[in-house]
């Protein structure tokens, strides 16, 4: 009697179901920092479910602030995110704080990544185990199942970890340069893969900086300069004169800089999220010769959905 | 037969039968908690609680004089105050974990030392710091097999979650913050029952002996966690059986006898453990051809 409430406080959480049409991913004015100082400022953007959506800027631009964000690591300094409550999010970090000198195998590893279906206590059942097999084939590391991951290289381990990915099936998958040590082969592979995964209504957020590659194989981009730059269809996004604008971004923190107090440029955000902008965060001083523009999220798109 | 006769021993004292079924206990307890101790890099956070253990049980002895209920739930207390304390103090200030367990196990070990030697007398205190495998009772013997079912349920229960709290912290606090924060702080409740369990038998000084030492020896044996957590808790028998026999024949202090027995296993896994620098000296010349 007693102990199953108590049971139920340690199970994984329950599966979103998968009948009604999935909400896409929203954020509203959003800005996130250190220490009041804003890393991204003042972004705005919709992602539809099943979009792959590239992010992509200058070092520091807050591109993987903004994955953190997303993954909840990181809570806003204002503004809010919609449409991560009761779905599964996925997040490869830049550089995982994984342990790779831990002796497990691969194929444990990997099967850790059922972890919302099997919980702490629950037994691997063989079909499990089946999916998992499966998961290491189809990135190319069959043969590797019973071998140490310290025994791994850089891109192998990087596979391993996509393998991951595929038992996690989550909604939204945040992907921090994934393809930075892997070979191109590989990469290759691993890009069908979110495709596969788009196709199959998952969202795909991944912070790259091979444009060729982006152009290529990811239909929306988001241009982040510590803020948004641009974001939209790709082609549209990556000209030169928006990448040129990117570039000239001020990387280091603006120590001097005034509170941030109303917005640069007010009808380009949406001040209806309640508290207006009486937020506390210092401006990095935007430049005078192009002051920050951001486009305007469609919320009729949110709507529709 | 002469061999037999050297281990005779063993099951002709009834001290020894005890202290054989003590050293099995903590064995089984506390090897496997080591090996955890050693994946996350703990080892010497593991010392110095122990040494932090020290004034809790002094004050149960205050208390209660030699009272083993009342020193181990001293211990115990201690332990966990000194394990929480300095955890909340590297993450609310500038100074990390190791060096706020450094201060506070050394504030504890002074305070225990002042409280033992104050108020007892050289006897007790050298009773706590190097303990007495060879005396002990029934009710000492009865909190070690407590100690060692908590553990070994324990264990079983927060498995998943332990190896996961090592392998990929992140992960596991993404999928079950809940979990994440069972399996840090109950592994460190692990840890301290363990080292109470350890200091009756081998004193505060070494109690930690028989948590590092088997776990380190079977590293350079074993390759994976599940023959690891098996592995370690069979060293640390035989050497506990060894450091007994030879602390007999030899008349040593038996604590220290288990623990340069723990001690000899090490070095030699080291050199000459399948994955210690002898074989991987020797196989590096050689090789396959795919």
């Amino acid at each position: 009697m007693l102990i199953k409430p108590f049971l139920s406080w340690f199970q994984p959480l329950a599966p979103v179901a998968g009948s009604q049409p999935a909400p896409g991913l929203g954020l509203h004015n959003l800005t996130l920092g250190y220490e009041r100082h804003p890393a991204v400022h003042h972004l705005s953007l919709y992602c539809p479910a099943g979009s792959r959506l590239a992010i992509v800027g200058p070092n520091g631009a807050g591109k993987s602030t903004l994955l953190r964000a997303l993954a909840g690591q990181l809570r806003p300094l204002t503004g809010h995110i919609e449409g991560l409550a009761g779905r599964r999010v996925a997040y490869l970090a830049q550089t995982p704080q994984i342990d790779r000198s831990f002796p497990v195998t691969v194929q444990d590893m990997v099967q850790y990544g059922l972890w919302h279906q099997s919980g702490a206590l629950g037994r691997w059942t063989s079909a499990q185990r089946q999916r998992c097999l499966e998961a290491l084939a189809s990135v190319g590391l069959q043969g590797f199942e019973r071998r140490t991951i310290d025994t791994l290289s850089g891109g192998q381990f990087q596979r391993a970890l996509f393998a991951r990915l595929i038992l996690q099936d989550a909604d939204l998958l945040l992907l921090d340069e994934p393809f930075a040590a892997v070979d191109e082969g590989t990469t290759h592979d691993l890009l069908q893969l979110l495709e596969q995964w788009s196709a199959a209504g998952k969202t795909v957020l991944a912070v790259l900086h091979d444009l060729a590659l982006v152009r290529q194989h990811f239909p929306l981009t988001l241009l982040l300069a510590r803020e948004p730059v641009a974001h939209g269809a790709t082609a549209a996004v990556l000209t030169p004169a928006n990448l040129r604008r990117a570039l000239s971004m001020r990387q280091a923190f603006d120590e001097g800089a005034p509170w941030c107090e109303a917005d640069a440029a007010p009808a380009a955000h949406e001040p209806a999220h309640g508290h207006g902008h009486e937020h506390s965060h210092e401006h990095g001083r935007p430049r005078a010769d192009h002051p920050p523009q951001v486009q305007a999220t469609p919320p009729s798109a949110a709507g529709a959905r | 037969m002469a061999a037999l006769a050297w281990l005779e021993p063993l099951w002709a004292f009834s001290f020894m039968q005890r202290a054989l079924l003590g050293c099995v206990l903590l064995s089984l307890s506390a090897a496997p908690v080591g090996v955890f101790l050693m994946l996350r890099r703990m080892s010497l956070t593991g010392d110095a609680m122990a040494h932090a253990i020290l004034p809790g049980a002094a004050v149960g002895f205050l208390i209660s004089g030699l009272s083993l209920g009342a020193m181990t739930l001293g211990g115990i207390v201690a332990g966990l105050v000194v394990a929480v304390a300095s955890g909340l103090v590297a993450r609310s200030t500038l100074l990390r974990e190791d060096t706020s367990l450094a201060a506070f196990y050394l504030l504890s070990l002074a305070l225990g030392v002042l409280i033992i030697s104050t108020y007892g007398s050289q006897v007790d205190l050298l009773h706590v710091l190097f303990g007495t495998v060879l005396a002990l009772d029934d009710t000492a013997l009865g909190l070690l097999l407590g100690i060692a079912l908590i553990t070994l349920l324990g264990m079983r229960l927060l498995y998943r979650a332990l190896v996961l709290e090592c392998l990929d912290p992140d992960f596991l606090r993404a999928h079950s913050p809940r979990w994440s924060a069972l399996a840090h702080y109950g592994f460190l409740v692990l840890v301290v029952i363990n080292l109470v369990a350890g200091f009756h038998a081998l004193g505060t000084l070494m109690a930690v002996a028989i948590m590092v030492l088997p776990a380190a020896a079977a590293r350079f044996w074993v390759r994976r966690i599940e023959s690891l957590l098996w592995l370690a808790p069979a060293l640390a028998l035989s050497c506990c059986v060894a450091g007994l026999l030879l602390s007999y024949h030899a008349d040593w202090p038996t604590s220290p006898a288990i623990v340069l027995a723990l001690g000899a296993l090490w070095l030699s896994s080291m050199i000459f453990g399948r994955f210690g620098v002898w074989r991987q000296r020797l196989v590096s010349t050689v090789h396959l051809k795919g």
